[in-house]
């Protein structure tokens, strides 16, 4: 009979909606998103498509026909406070205990470009970063460290060109070669007008400033990672796993087109072009996301640059846990919440990765929590089996369909984007920054409701919390950094950094590529902020409508 | 007294400091508008000066302080202090951001109203701030 041929699937829907289920008790099964999700998935929830594998066009899969049984992910902690002397120490401890790779993270005052003397800087220096401010420091910071044997991670953004210059020299007085040199830096500007916030120079001289460090870099410093398309600080504003997704790669395409538009051919600097994505609780939207990112960038390299070369078509991304899901309240549950992350980030098929610390919604990392917190994905490497199987969970029917859906939405943001005129534009008219700001609203009112439950924070809590150990930053050290950075402009040759200041802010005024100016200031021991405001001179500073 | 003579309680939202995250001081300046307060977003990186200067300005009764970057213990009491200078210390400072509960202790005595930290509900926000102004301005 033709009924009971639909028997089980049917069977199955009139029992499940014959049962008492958890919808009334308020709770959102929606993901963490929105997205509706369906309480089955089945076979007819597959999409109709060839059958993909990993290594191959269009890369859901993964981009390596090896997955992680040719080589696991790079576990990269990132990690910097106080001054780079301090730092340095962590970097060792971090090297000795396993880590195979460097991420520095700056103190505001250098991300911001500006000197520890800068009077805005007071109460800033080495809070949540290292504090550099001139060649001096970066080499007291890889003291010890050869950069032939090391990549090195730079999360920096305005004054990311300087920071890279500084490397270099570091890595010139080691005598290492640039093109020998591997690392990553952020030099991510568009996402910090729509979310960071870390701007300086309005939105076209700091696109110039990224097009030279890639093209620079395209012929110097080849296997350098030039840029890091960020969507985590996106996510962390605010933003649905599906915004993040289609804000970032929107970004990746203003990247692509502001090089062609240089005169750069797709396939010289794309291979160099690395991604940043967030890696929330919501754990299968988040390995959708990861798959979807993926297919889209590869489809979108192929089809609309016209990318020949097959590594023009692979999105690689670093991926860090959710630094917004942590809470304050029961603070040892960011270990789980952590470690749930980290997997769905190893098994959406991250290239590199970084636990947040169980204390990092209180202050900094101690040494205990950032070990944690690295062991947490050794434990995931070595322990669960969970890299033994490439894209174990490809063909799910869910995640299958999750995949789609994320794209889907995705392609409805690129869309509306092109409509603004481009991402530039949108910023110009808030576009992103209200899209974010909405569902920030949106998700903290479902918490309010408890619609959605944060276990500790809006349920489940404890009274009297012990305090847990927090890392402090000695005031004294803020002084020291001061008194650095007066001593470097005392003691260096003076008449070769003017020089090499006036060449600078006159290659700015003109179409030269900066990379060469900037990088000789930095060998003369120009400051981070004399460089800066030397630019600044030319290209102005921006600000930003507040939207709330 | 009729209903329309109470006058609004009007605050100046501010980031200040150097960090530009500004998701927690949006959700923040946007619930305690929809709670019948007048809020003015200053935007990013304000001076202690530049603060109080809107908060002059805007006639303010309250200032609400964001801020993540760990310089709380610096950039709060300077507000403080900036009140004092421009003798306007009836204007109540609460602040918000990643702050560990000794530092809390610490602003408190430094003339900071109030602190709230992360995962705090924005209903105990609104109620703090009737218990405060109960009539109004």
């Amino acid at each position: 009979m033709k009924v009971r041929s639909r028997d089980a699937k049917q069977a199955w829907k009139e029992d499940f909606e014959s049962s008492t289920t958890r919808r009334d008790d308020g709770i959102e099964t929606s993901t963490i998103s929105g997205v509706q999700v369906k309480p089955l998935y089945t076979a007819a929830d597959l999409p109709a498509r060839a059958e993909e594998m990993p290594g191959q066009f269009p890369y859901t899969r993964g981009i390596h026909s090896t997955g992680y049984r040719g080589r696991l992910w790079t576990m990269r902690q990132f990690s910097g406070f106080a001054t780079a002397q301090e730092t340095n120490k962590r970097y060792k401890y971090l090297l000795a205990n396993g880590q195979t790779g460097l991420s520095v993270a700056f103190d505001m005052p250098t991300l911001m470009g500006q000197d520890s003397d800068a009077p805005t800087s007071r109460g800033e220096i080495g809070h949540c970063g290292v504090a550099i401010d001139s060649l001096a420091d970066m080499e007291t910071l890889f003291e010890g460290i050869p950069l032939s044997e090391i990549t090195t991670s730079m999360t920096i953004n305005s004054p990311a060109a300087i920071l890279l210059c500084m490397y270099l020299a570091v890595a010139e007085k080691q005598g290492v070669p640039f093109a020998t040199l591997g690392g990553t830096l952020q030099n991510d500007i568009l996402k910090e007008f729509i979310a960071q916030k870390e701007f300086i120079f309005p939105p076209e001289p700091s696109m110039r400033l990224v097009v030279d460090s890639i093209e620079y870099c395209a012929k110097e410093v080849p296997k350098w990672n030039t840029i890091s398309i960020s969507g985590y600080h996106i996510r962390e504003a605010g933003s649905t796993a599906a915004q993040e997704l289609a804000f970032t790669l929107a970004d990746g395409m203003a990247y692509v087109d502001a090089c062609v538009e240089r005169g750069m051919r797709v396939d010289d600097f794309a291979s160099r072009l690395s991604f940043f994505f967030d890696a929330h609780i919501d754990f299968f939207e988040e390995i959708a996301k990861f798959r979807a990112a993926r297919r889209i960038w590869a489809r979108w390299m192929r089809e609309r640059y016209g990318a020949q070369d097959e590594r023009s078509w692979k999105l690689r991304f670093h991926t860090q846990t959710a630094g917004v899901s942590l809470t304050a309240q029961q603070p040892e549950l960011n270990i789980a919440r952590t470690a749930l992350e980290a997997m769905s980030a190893v098994l959406g098929g991250t290239q590199s990765l970084h636990t947040n610390a169980m204390d990092e919604v209180l202050a900094l990392p101690t040494d205990k929590a950032a070990r944690l917190a690295l062991r947490t994905q050794q434990l995931i490497a070595y322990e669960t089996g969970a890299a033994n199987t490439i894209d174990p969970l490809g063909g799910s029917y869910f995640v299958e369909a999750l995949t789609d859906e994320i794209e889907r939405q995705a392609e409805v943001y690129f869309k509306r984007i092109e409509e603004l005129g481009g991402v530039i534009p949108a910023i110009e008219a808030s576009f992103f920054q209200k899209e974010i700001a909405d569902s920030a609203f949106r998700y903290q009112t479902e918490l309010e409701q408890k619609r959605r439950l944060m276990v500790g924070v809006n349920e489940f809590l404890v009274d009297d919390e012990p305090p847990i150990e927090i890392l402090r930053i000695d005031p004294k050290l803020e002084r020291e950094q001061v008194e650095r950075v007066r001593a470097v402009r005392a003691k260096r040759d003076q008449a070769r950094c003017t020089k090499a200041l006036v060449e600078m802010r006159k290659a700015a005024a003109g179409k030269d590529n900066l990379m060469p100016y900037i990088l000789e200031a930095v060998r003369a021991y120009a400051t981070e902020g004399e460089i800066m405001n030397t630019l600044i001179e030319v290209f102005g500073l921006y600000t930003e409508q507040a939207v709330i | 007294m009729p209903k329309a003579a109470v006058k609004p309680v009007r605050i100046v939202m501010a980031k200040v400091g150097l960090d530009g995250h500004d998701r927690g001081v949006k959700v923040v300046a946007r619930a305690l508008r929809d709670a019948g307060y007048e809020v003015i977003y200053t935007g990013l990186r304000q001076t202690p000066e530049m603060v109080v200067d809107a908060a002059l300005q805007e006639d303010a009764q309250v200032i609400g302080l964001s801020l993540h970057s760990g310089a709380h213990m610096t950039l709060f009491p300077a507000v403080v202090e900036e009140l004092k200078r421009r003798k306007a210390t009836d204007i109540v400072v609460f602040g918000g951001g990643i702050i560990p509960d000794d530092d809390i202790k610490a602003l408190k005595q430094q003339g900071v109203a109030e602190l709230f930290t992360p995962g705090t509900p924005l209903q105990d926000i609104v109620a703090w701030l009737k218990k405060r102004f109960p009539e109004g301005g």
